[in-house]
């Protein structure tokens, strides 16, 4: 803080303190520094599984798809954890597991956010009827149990990974559509919402420069949340097997190829620990996804729950 | 003189901000005896409101007192644990907020919630205090005093539920009562009896109290001793009668002397905007009846009426944010589409509004550049270097230095976020600027500067003003014509010198009559010339 008393301003009575402006990214490392372990175990992790899931090709050491010729090897120095029902590298697969699950998880949540988003702040600076017409028909689609409901239309449509992700998208748009709507609203009455619209500006510009900036935190913490449960849904969907189809490799369906193989637990236990391994990297994930904004939230909303 | 009821010496508080602890008061000394009345007068964030909490040894959250003596009664408030102060609060001392629509659960009735601190803490039984109760209503001089009580804070007026507060305060008998800025909230029609009702209940119960406000004008009425405080330190104190003829510092003098704007009005043949016979309604709510105002070219109109008058409708109306039921809106000698959509960017471009909190008027994520340079860019396709010059160009004519350019709205003091929307109101180079009670939020002294530098602007770029504003202070200070509204309808319309002289129609009269003067026994002429309006007419509704 420092006090300038050297301006041109005539009412001198208003003494103006004026923080010393930091850039960008030197504000960034000093909330950095000040964050809790568990945020910061969260980040490693996440940063660990981006680069596993970015540079997997050159990480693992088989190929997606390679068979070879023992199915469910023991786990050995030739396989790290051995391989599966009909011989493909079991650590190969979780590391491609890893690009094909997030990358799938990823598309479709920035997919939730453009069509949720994008239609809630239409309907909350519109309002009238289009933002009648648009909550009622979320409300429709809320009403339906979303993973039952992809289900179904997973098997009118077909497994492809195209429809995957636009199916799982459009029914999550609807929880973020009821968010930034409630966040937009509280915005939208401000008066440099009214002063932009007074000035002609159009629709989208009060969207985007308006709005969207000051409801930014609060979507940022749900990207994360958002992005957990539709990985979830998309590991639940493969592992019900109208997910990501083989021979892709995915988290959930490897979860449910190995399954049986828990069953031998009384004779080899790391064999039984096989199906866990891609369950743990799910579990592990989301573990992760949910500290860091925790601690976000923390810091962005002033949510407090310890006092 | 006997032991005061309050003593306070060389009291320090620290406040919590920026993540770290500033002494925001910064060791003042304070004496109140039995059955007086100390004005606690200061700009905002002078410390009035810290130090009047602190008197009930209370410290709001992000505050810690720090050292200091505070004595009440003979009990050591410093000292004493948090449980026994609490019994104290609310028995012996009791507070009236701002917002009495906030401090009271609309869940209950008055009546349980007046009683309420008393009976609890075994002052008085139920009956006694609701008979009590009734009392204090009659004394605060509530319609009704026999059965008010029995309505929920929603069926009453706000005028009448901070009296229904301070009723609320007293029922417990304390032996002194902390006023923060019990009247900013309401109209002037009103505070005028909210303050004769306190002023009389605080001398009938012999309590002494300590009234916190930025008013000086309120504060002269209703204090035997004035305190000014700034940044946190006394700058000094004196009785009343005294500090008004002769205030001893040059601070306290500067805040006597602002209000010396003074400018004749004077209209003009030429009109830039004509409002004929205009209705307005939300939904099947009518808000304006037959609503003719004219504004002539380069010239201030200023509004003025109560809360919920119309004078902010009138203004959605003129910029297309409400289109009316009927009527015409007539800018520069041709009509104006009634809805803003229809309306062109040129239409637009020459009608702009400034708000009263400029707050909520800036998008805090964008800088002052940003801000003034959007109009630019938008109505006259300005970037670059061009855009650069003509929002350094605008700073300077709203007296900012134009490395503002760099800076949030968050790191603005209240009167320069409001010289940024002047500055983006000026950007787009209108020929009318609609100003919303733009000062009300303001300290006086900044409000000087902000209507100074109004003033200035419409003599060099001879833009036309509507200037909607409760207060009347501000209304000689700026306008060149009145036009007085009161439910809606438009009561007269004139030259300021004009409306300002009598005769005046009867509402006009009454809302002159209450702007509160700086002069000891204004209130009590005040009242006393309200009671005969009201006997010559049979009503007036003031509540």
């Amino acid at each position: 803080m420092t006090n300038t008393t050297d301006e041109t301003y005539s009412a001198a009575a208003e003494v103006a303190q004026v923080r010393v402006r930091r850039t960008w990214r030197e504000r960034a490392w000093l909330s950095l520094k000040k964050a809790p372990p568990t945020a910061w175990f969260g980040m490693v992790v996440i940063a660990i599984y981006l680069v596993v899931a970015i540079l997997a090709p050159l990480i693992a050491p088989y190929g997606e798809a390679q068979v070879f010729p023992a199915p469910y090897a023991p786990w050995s120095a030739e396989h790290l954890f051995g391989t599966d029902q009909i011989g493909r590298d079991i650590f190969s697969r979780l590391i491609y597991g890893a690009r094909n699950t997030i990358g799938i998880a990823l598309a479709t949540t920035l997919l939730a956010f453009t069509i949720g988003g994008g239609l809630a702040l239409a309907a909350a600076i519109l309002r009238g009827w289009t933002d009648q017409i648009l909550s009622r028909i979320v409300d429709v689609l809320m009403a339906i149990p979303s993973l039952i409901f992809a289900l179904m239309l997973l098997s009118i449509f077909g497994a492809s990974v195209v429809s995957l992700i636009l199916i799982i998208a459009v029914l999550d748009s609807t929880r973020v559509f009821r968010l930034t709507r409630a966040v937009a609203m509280n915005v939208v009455v401000m008066e440099y919402v009214e002063a932009a619209r007074l000035r002609g500006e159009g629709t989208g510009w009060i969207m985007r420069r308006e709005i969207l900036p000051n409801i930014l935190p609060p979507l940022v913490a749900e990207f994360g949340l958002r992005f957990c449960f539709v990985f979830l849904t998309v590991a639940a969907l493969s592992f019900l097997g109208l997910g990501i189809q083989p021979p892709t490799a995915d988290w959930g369906s490897m979860v449910r190829e190995n399954a049986s193989l828990i069953q031998f637990a009384q004779y080899d236990l790391k064999a039984a620990l096989t199906p866990l391994l891609p369950a743990a990297a799910i579990a592990l994930l989301t573990v992760a996804v949910n500290f860091v904004v925790d601690w976000f939230l923390y810091k962005t909303s002033g949510l407090r729950d310890e006092r | 003189m006997s032991e005061p009821l309050l003593k306070m010496r060389d009291v320090r508080i620290d406040g919590f901000t920026d993540e770290r602890w500033h002494e925001i008061i910064k060791g003042v000394d304070l004496d109140l005896h039995h059955g007086e009345v100390l004005g606690l007068i200061g700009e905002s964030g002078a410390g009035k409101s810290t130090l009047g909490l602190a008197a009930m040894g209370f410290a709001r959250p992000g505050c810690r007192l720090t050292s200091g003596e505070i004595v009440f009664d003979g009990m050591d408030l410093m000292a004493m644990s948090e449980r026994r102060k609490q019994k104290l609060r609310g028995t012996r001392i009791a507070y009236v907020a701002q917002s009495a629509a906030a401090a009271f659960n609309p869940a209950h009735t008055l009546l349980k919630q007046t009683t309420e601190v008393a009976v609890r803490t075994g002052v008085m039984g139920q009956k006694e205090a609701e008979e009590y109760a009734r009392e204090l209503y009659a004394a605060m001089d509530l319609p009704n005093p026999r059965t008010i009580g029995e309505r929920f804070p929603h069926q009453v007026s706000g005028g009448q539920l901070q009296r229904a507060m301070t009723a609320m305060a007293m029922c417990a008998k304390p032996d002194l009562i902390v006023f923060d800025e019990p009247t900013t909230a309401l109209d002037v029609t009103t505070q005028v009896n909210v303050l004769a009702a306190m002023r009389k209940a605080v001398k009938d119960y012999n309590t002494a109290a300590i009234y916190i406000t930025h008013d000086l004008a309120v504060v002269a009425q209703m204090a035997d001793r004035i305190k000014v405080l700034r940044f946190g330190e006394e700058v000094e104190e004196q009785p009343t009668a005294q500090m008004l003829s002769d205030p001893k510092e040059d601070y306290t003098r500067s805040l006597w002397a602002v209000r010396g704007i003074e400018k004749p009005g004077e209209s003009g043949p030429d009109k830039i905007l004509e409002l004929k016979k205009i209705t307005a309604a939300y939904g099947t709510t009518p808000v304006l009846t037959k609503v003719n105002i004219a504004v002539p070219r380069g010239k201030t109109v200023a509004l003025v009426g109560e809360s919920g008058s119309g004078k902010s409708t009138t203004a959605r109306v003129v910029t297309g944010l409400l289109p009316p039921v009927s009527g015409q809106v007539i800018f520069d000698g041709a009509p104006l589409p009634p809805e803003l959509k229809n309306r062109s960017k040129d239409q637009l471009q020459k009608i702009q509004m400034i708000y009263q909190m400029a707050d909520t008027a800036m998008n805090p994520k964008q800088s002052v550049g940003e801000i003034i340079g959007r109009p630019l860019r938008f109505y006259h396709g300005m970037s670059g270097t061009a855009q650069r010059e003509r929002i350094a160009e605008l700073l300077e004519m709203i007296e900012l230095d134009p490395s503002f350019a760099d800076r949030l709205p968050g790191e603005l003091s209240g009167g320069q976020k409001q010289r940024v929307c002047i500055a983006r109101a000026l950007a787009a180079e209108p020929e009318l600027i609609i100003c919303d009670e733009v000062t009300s939020a303001l300290d006086q002294i900044v409000q000087e500067g902000i209507l100074k530098l109004l003033l200035r602007l419409q003599k060099e770029l001879g833009v036309s003003y509507i200037f909607i504003t409760h207060d009347i202070e501000t209304v000689r200070a700026i306008a060149d014509e009145v036009v007085v509204m009161y439910q809606g309808e438009v009561v007269e319309q004139g030259l300021k010198e004009e409306i300002f002289a009598p005769p005046h129609p009867d509402y006009t009269e009454l809302l002159l009559s209450s702007v509160p003067q700086m002069e000891a026994g204004w209130l009590d002429r005040a009242i006393a010339e309200r009671r005969e309006l009201v006997d010559s007419r049979g009503e007036v509704a003031t509540d």
